[in-house]
């Protein structure tokens, strides 16, 4: 009986620990108030700081568990934040690294730095409140890792994110910076792998400008920043002729032909002399540069054709059941000599993009020939059919007549 | 030449009685009647029997039965082989076709009520021969080891798999293990190449046996006819008027296989990769299409039971039923005789229709 009573004791001293440990007066009336000042504990909940274990003290201070005066300043009530403490209070614990190690390790501790060297940092810094503090990206009371795809800041909703300002002709024009960032980006290639592709790792608004060092390259740097993941393009400009012009005429490398945000699929019309060319936008009839053009676009659509060829014979071979699935994959072959050949192109040596075309038509003059073999055969048999048949045709013919002399006689 | 030929016989007739040996053949008839052209199908079957027997003979001289190399060989005997194109897509669509016309002799057995005493053991091992030819397509399937085979059987197999208490043991030995691996394709090579066809030679040969000993049925409705007019019955001699008529049936099933052969040569897909998810909206043969569609069709709960048990366990005694067909034939009763063509019926508009359903179903 008394082993009972205790264990009854112990069950109770647990369950009213546990009660008191989640008792939170700050949603009691919060979740009752209307925006900006209303927080549901399902909003709560869902926060990462809350999953960890922090409530709402621990970034407004006071005294969650107590009934008669959670906002007690002896407590350490801050109530409101102001914009211009945002960074420091987010970065009291996020710069912390002893702190952070606690809850995550692997996160980094230098938001706080980062921000201070970004365009939003400095300018909160000299006193303007409207640029971009951690809460602003991040969101308040619903913060979720960056992984989680309800995040604000996950990577298929950073440029909505960042669109809620710099997509805003009105809030943006103390600045006088161009807001279509968002519009070019949704047309471009990076978006459409990103939201049509489900790639994750596609570029997207930070990708290129920094997160927390938010920051526009400049003209100079903007090829590191493509570079970052168009590694042989960057390479091959920099031994180019562009680069030292394009650094002479002061204009960017990558952006020149391709823009900046609204960077769509490029094609082969845009090398040559074509009313698609970017070439001709500096080249004109007679220059060197021109000719250059002509003849590497020339190339493009020799190999182009020829995959073409190749591509439609064999899918005729195929339709007809004809087996040329190891051409096909050949032809593959030639489809990155293409892509090769594409890539040499940021070299603006005819020389060395001839390598790649050549090879790739080479291979598809090979599969060219693997599907006209195969529409050959095809004739073959189709031919041995028809005599199959007419052999056929005629044993039946005969048969039937033999059948019918018989009976007669 | 005619000389020769009586020599040879002569030569035959001496040492083994060839007469007596073919006396049966040349007294055998066949009715005549509007319904005989039914007749063909049988021996049309025989002959795309003998189709797959030749062919998958010549394919077992290139044909290599394991998960590395059946893909790579069937493609060599697609590609580099003479005439090896012919050969396979001729045992493919002969395999089809043979499963096609055998349905369609079993059905027209059906209806014309040939089961019927004294042929009912003539019945039985047709429809186990109809059996056999299901488990050659099944069987047969899997061995060129593409995607489609190898996710197909391993759906298939899973059926089997579902029964209580033997289920377990039927899927590991037909797998040869717990998954669908290299051990499955050699076993499945040796059911399709020793285990079948050995046993079908045997129960092909008893049922010839069986159609000899009884003769050719006549359905009862002509039967009837010719007890009140016996001036309109007619009969053909088997040999050689009705032989003749069936080899330019025969003729005539080569024709369509070559050309079957010549414009649609069977695809050999793409090799398999037992560690790739399957293919999206993958289904069986067509020949075992109407049941996959029903079992998907079945609640996976009815009442306290699993659905696709009691979709299983229905078919397993539909069959069994089906095989019992000639001893459920009421002796007196017309209408049991109506209730056994309406089931017939059923059989083959459930059958067809089925089939067309899973066929256009996603």
């Amino acid at each position: 009986m008394k082993n009972a009573l205790r264990v009854i004791a112990c069950l109770f001293l647990l369950t009213w620990g546990a009660a008191a440990a989640e008792k939170n007066v700050c949603l009691d009336c919060h979740s009752q108030m209307e925006a900006p000042l209303k927080v549901t504990p399902a909003e709560f909940a869902n926060n990462i700081h809350a999953e960890k274990g922090l409530t709402c003290t621990s970034c407004h201070g006071g005294d969650a568990t107590s009934d008669s005066d959670p906002m007690s300043r002896t407590a350490g009530f801050r109530g409101h934040i102001d914009r211009r403490q945002v960074p420091e209070l987010c970065g009291s614990c996020h710069s912390d690294g002893a702190k952070m190690r606690q809850y995550n390790p692997s996160l980094r501790t230098d938001q706080l730095a980062q921000y201070k060297t970004s365009v939003h940092g400095k300018k909160l810094a000299a006193g303007d409140q409207k640029v971009a503090v951690c809460t602003d990206c991040h969101t308040v009371h619903d913060i979720r890792p960056a992984s989680d795809p309800r995040s604000s800041v996950h990577p298929t909703n950073v440029a909505n994110t960042c669109k809620r300002c710099h997509a805003d002709g009105e809030y943006m024009k103390d600045y006088k910076i161009p807001h279509d960032q968002y519009a070019g980006y949704t047309a471009s290639v990076h978006y459409k792998a990103m939201s049509e592709g489900g790639d994750l790792s596609a570029p997207t608004c930070t990708t290129c400008h920094g997160n927390h060092g938010a920051a526009p390259p400049g003209l100079a740097t903007v090829e590191n920043v493509c570079s970052t993941c168009h590694v042989f393009q960057a390479q091959l400009f920099d031994k180019s002729p562009h680069k030292k012009a394009f650094a002479d005429a002061g204009m960017g490398s990558c952006v020149t032909c391709h823009s900046n945000h609204r960077i769509t699929h490029p094609t082969d019309a845009m090398v040559g002399s074509g009313t698609d060319s970017v070439c001709t936008n500096c080249h004109s009839k007679g220059d060197a540069g021109f000719q250059t053009a002509e003849d590497i676009a020339a190339r493009f659509r020799e190999l182009s054709g020829a995959v073409d060829v190749s591509s439609n014979l064999l899918q005729r071979a195929a339709h007809s059941g004809m087996e040329v699935s190891d051409a096909q994959l050949e032809l593959d072959s030639a489809r990155d000599s293409l892509t090769k050949a594409r890539v040499s192109l940021h070299s603006f040596n005819v020389k060395r993009v001839d390598e790649d075309i050549d090879a790739g038509l080479k291979t598809a003059q090979k599969t060219r020939e693997a599907g006209l073999a195969a529409l050959k055969q095809r004739e073959y048999r189709r031919m041995g059919l028809l005599v199959s048949l007419a052999t056929i045709l005629a044993t039946v013919g005969a048969l039937a007549f033999y059948i019918r002399q018989m009976e007669n006689s | 030449m005619r000389y020769a030929a009586t020599y040879v016989r002569d030569w035959l007739d001496q040492r083994f009685g060839w007469e007596e040996l073919i006396y049966p053949l040349r007294h055998k008839t066949v009715p005549l009647h509007r319904l005989s052209y039914w007749y063909f199908l049988g021996g049309i079957t025989l002959f795309l029997f003998g189709v797959q027997v030749t062919t998958g003979i010549l394919l077992l001289l290139y044909y290599r039965p394991s998960a590395n190399e059946a893909y790579e060989s069937v493609k060599y005997i697609s590609t580099q082989v003479q005439f090896g194109w012919l050969i396979r897509s001729i045992h493919s669509w002969s395999a089809n076709l043979m499963v096609f016309t055998a349905f369609a002799h079993m059905f027209s057995v059906v209806f014309l009520r040939a089961y019927r005493k004294p042929r009912e053991l003539t019945w039985v091992t047709g429809a186990l021969l109809l059996f056999l030819v299901l488990g050659f397509g099944f069987s047969g399937y899997l061995l060129p080891w593409n995607t489609l085979a190898f996710f197909a059987t391993k759906v298939g197999t899973e059926v089997p798999g579902q029964i209580p208490v033997i289920g377990h043991w039927i899927l590991v030995f037909l797998r040869g293990g717990e998954d669908v691996t290299g051990a499955t394709l050699t076993r499945f090579f040796g059911f399709h190449v020793a285990v079948l066809p050995g046993i079908t030679t045997a129960l092909l040969a008893l049922h010839l046996a069986l159609v000899q000993k009884f003769g050719i049925s006549v359905p009862p409705r002509v039967e009837d006819e010719w007890s009140y007019k016996p001036e309109q019955k007619k009969e053909m001699k088997f040999f050689p008027n009705f032989l003749l008529r069936e080899v330019m049936a025969w003729y005539v099933g080569l024709g369509a296989l070559a050309a079957l052969a010549a414009i649609y040569p069977w695809e050999l897909g793409a090799k398999a990769e037992p560690f790739a998810s399957a293919p999206a909206g993958i289904k069986p043969e067509w020949y075992f299409l109407w049941a996959f569609q029903t079992l998907k069709l079945i609640p996976s709960r009815i009442l306290v039971f699993d659905g696709e048990l009691i979709g299983i366990l229905g078919m397993g005694l539909a069959g069994a039923l089906w095989l019992a067909l000639p001893f459920l034939e009421p002796k007196r009763l017309r209408r049991g005789y109506r209730l056994l063509t309406g089931a017939g019926v059923f059989a083959l508009v459930y059958i067809v229709s089925m089939t067309i359903y899973g066929w256009v179903a996603k």
